[in-house]
């Protein structure tokens, strides 16, 4: 934390370029995401969000450019060594662990500090007892704050769609990780649930924690973030507090179409 | 009167709470209990020799179960293994006069350490290749067991193994063994139990399912499918060397490729991911030739029979199928009117 750079930045994307083929997904794109605070990145879809938060978390190999993480750079690392610097993610289609019970998944979110002796592992030493039982705690107060406690034995399968969204959140947040990605963590649900997700995160947010969020749903993005990028075609397009993007014409007419601005 | 009642309450929570976060230590000591009087009432020689038989298939099922159940990987090899255990602990006993429990560590490492070899690269497979390349695999290690015979002994195989000594002490009999075999599948058991419960165990139930989301959580999924490979061959290089010192000889033909996919059945009709199940398909599997008697001969299609039958009824293996069913059952008769908003985890041990 001490050797952060100034400004509070955590991650600093410069340069981001990644290509399917000869599509380009994402084209030198730049990008800070600042701690404690909320990032959103939108744009309409195929812009590239989602391969951007692929790339960051090691899914994919970008083509160029760098990404920098509290001074260390991700690209090239593995994925499960960027989740152990502690970038933890939800997915846009749900990737929840359906035939483990809800607390058992919650758990998987704390792998990082489970430890990963076989030997200990075996033997079940009581270090081991005394660490399982304080990632159970750890599990089950982050059950209760996202509304899941009395599901905790469910299998994870068995959950509504808006319950395995919040569970995802659930996974991403138990471990405190220095950076959240959340990939559209209210599509699909219905209003009521999007407000409660919604509340969820500002709450997170107020609480400390550093998002980076991709969301359509604009509501959302206007009152969680504290800056806002807009990708369109794999290029970075605007970027500035949330009130500035909604009025940049380059935005509007990304996501309305050229007419409606020159008219 | 009330006062006491919750008192009584509180104890009867302690209690509960207590068997529940020891519940593998005390089903151990439970099984244990039932399994220590067995040869007394069960006198019969031949009859004990079965249950020997079981108790070793029942360590090579338990670290197959880890692999494909847990870990949700195929091998069609483990025979392999097995096989490598026995003739390791063979050679290494008669040929080079070593003792039992040197020549098993011995044996058991350099198996280790060749499932480490082999799983580094073959590990990048699944699904249908990893059957086949582990398949291929037991084909190489049998031919090798038939063809040197200066080492193997070729089809024939090795006799003279001693039995199993500790500290000077054989195991001869049928009696002493039962109790070797068994200690040692209790502790296979309490180790698989162990790891099952643990967050390594968690990381190879979450790579089974899904090894983004795995890896997403920082579970590095390529050395946790390397590292469970290499377990379970131990367990079966084990269950081999006991098999030496206890059948005193050892030929090719019980490690061929039949041999792989009975284990593979064992692990299926005990339930995948299930280990206590996993014994309870180590039972059936090796007592079944016994009780067929005269349709011996048709003991392939019989087998095959009970597989489809068991898959179809009860996809999750035998042991949980009955559970199962059982709680539904009990589920439906108590709790009239209300909602039973327990569902049953599958992956409970």
């Amino acid at each position: 934390m001490s050797d952060a750079p100034p400004n509070g930045i955590i991650l600093q994307a410069a340069g981001l370029t990644k290509h399917f083929g000869g599509v380009p997904a994402l084209h030198e794109v730049g990008f800070i995401a600042r701690k404690g605070q909320v990032t959103a990145l939108i744009g309409p879809n195929g812009a590239g969000k989602t391969t951007f938060i692929n790339c960051l978390t090691g899914l994919l190999r970008p083509d160029g450019g760098s990404m920098v993480f509290d001074g260390r750079e991700l690209s090239g690392l593995p994925p499960q060594r960027i989740a152990r610097l502690g970038i933890a993610r939800t997915f846009q289609n749900l990737r929840l662990f359906t035939r483990l019970s809800v607390l058992d998944n919650v758990l998987c979110g704390l792998s990082r500090t489970a430890g990963d002796s076989f030997l200990q592992a075996f033997l079940r030493t009581s270090s081991l007892r005394h660490r399982e039982r304080r990632l159970r705690l750890a599990a089950l107060e982050a059950l209760d704050t996202f509304g899941l406690a009395e599901r905790a034995h469910w299998l994870a399968g068995a959950l509504s769609y808006g319950e395995k969204k919040r569970l995802e959140l659930a996974r991403a947040f138990v471990s405190a990780p220095r950076l959240i990605l959340l990939d559209e963590p209210v599509a699909g649900l219905n209003a009521d649930e999007t407000e409660r997700v919604g509340a969820l995160i500002r709450q997170m947010q107020r609480s400390g924690a550093t998002l980076i969020l991709v969301e359509h749903d604009m509501d959302l993005v206007m009152s969680a973030s504290d800056h806002v990028v807009v990708l369109d075609g794999g290029r970075r397009i605007a970027g500035g507090p949330p009130g500035d993007v909604r009025r940049n014409p380059l935005v509007l007419e990304a996501y309305l179409g050229k007419i409606s601005v020159t008219a | 009167m009330s006062h006491r009642r919750r008192g009584i309450m509180m104890k009867l929570r302690t209690v509960l709470s207590f068997v529940f976060r020891h519940r593998t230590g005390l089903s151990v000591i439970g099984s244990s209990v039932v399994l220590l009087p067995v040869p007394l009432i069960l006198s019969n020689p031949w009859k004990l020799g079965i249950l020997n038989l079981i108790a070793i298939h029942a360590i090579v099922v338990l670290g197959l179960n880890l692999f494909i159940g847990y870990a949700g990987q195929i091998s069609l090899g483990h025979a392999a293994f097995f096989g490598l255990g026995a003739y390791g602990s063979a050679i290494l006993t008669t040929t080079f006069g070593m003792a039992p429990i040197a020549a098993m560590t011995l044996t058991a490492g350099g198996v280790g350490l060749a499932a480490l070899g082999i799983g580094i690269p073959v590990l990048r497979l699944s699904g249908h290749y990893l059957a086949m390349a582990t398949l291929g695999f037991n084909i190489v290690v049998h031919n090798i067991l038939i063809q040197w015979d200066r080492v193997t002994g070729g089809p024939s195989g090795l006799s003279g193994v001693p039995s199993f000594a500790l500290f000077g002490l054989p195991f001869q009999g049928e009696l002493r063994q039962y109790y070797l075999l068994w200690g040692a599948a209790l502790i296979a058991l309490t180790f698989s139990l162990n790891l099952v419960r643990s967050g390594v165990g968690r990381g190879l139930a979450a790579l089974a399912e899904d090894e983004v989301a795995a890896a997403a959580m920082g579970v590095d999924v390529r050395r946790g499918k390397i590292v469970i490979f290499t377990v379970s061959a131990v367990f079966a290089a084990i269950g081999g060397s006991l098999f030496a010192h206890y059948m005193g000889t050892v030929t090719p033909d019980t490690f061929g490729i039949f041999a792989s996919i009975d284990f593979l059945i064992m692990a299926v009709i005990g339930g995948l991911g299930s280990l206590w199940g996993s014994l309870g398909g180590a039972v059936l599997v090796t007592v079944l030739p016994h009780l067929l008697g005269p349709l011996e001969d048709f003991k392939d299609i019989i087998y095959g029979l009970i597989v489809v039958a068991i898959l179809l009824l009860f996809p999750g293996g035998l042991l949980a199928g009955i559970v199962g069913r059982a709680k539904s059952r009990l589920a439906r008769a108590g709790e009239n009117g209300r909602m039973n908003d327990q569902i049953p985890m599958t992956k409970s041990q």
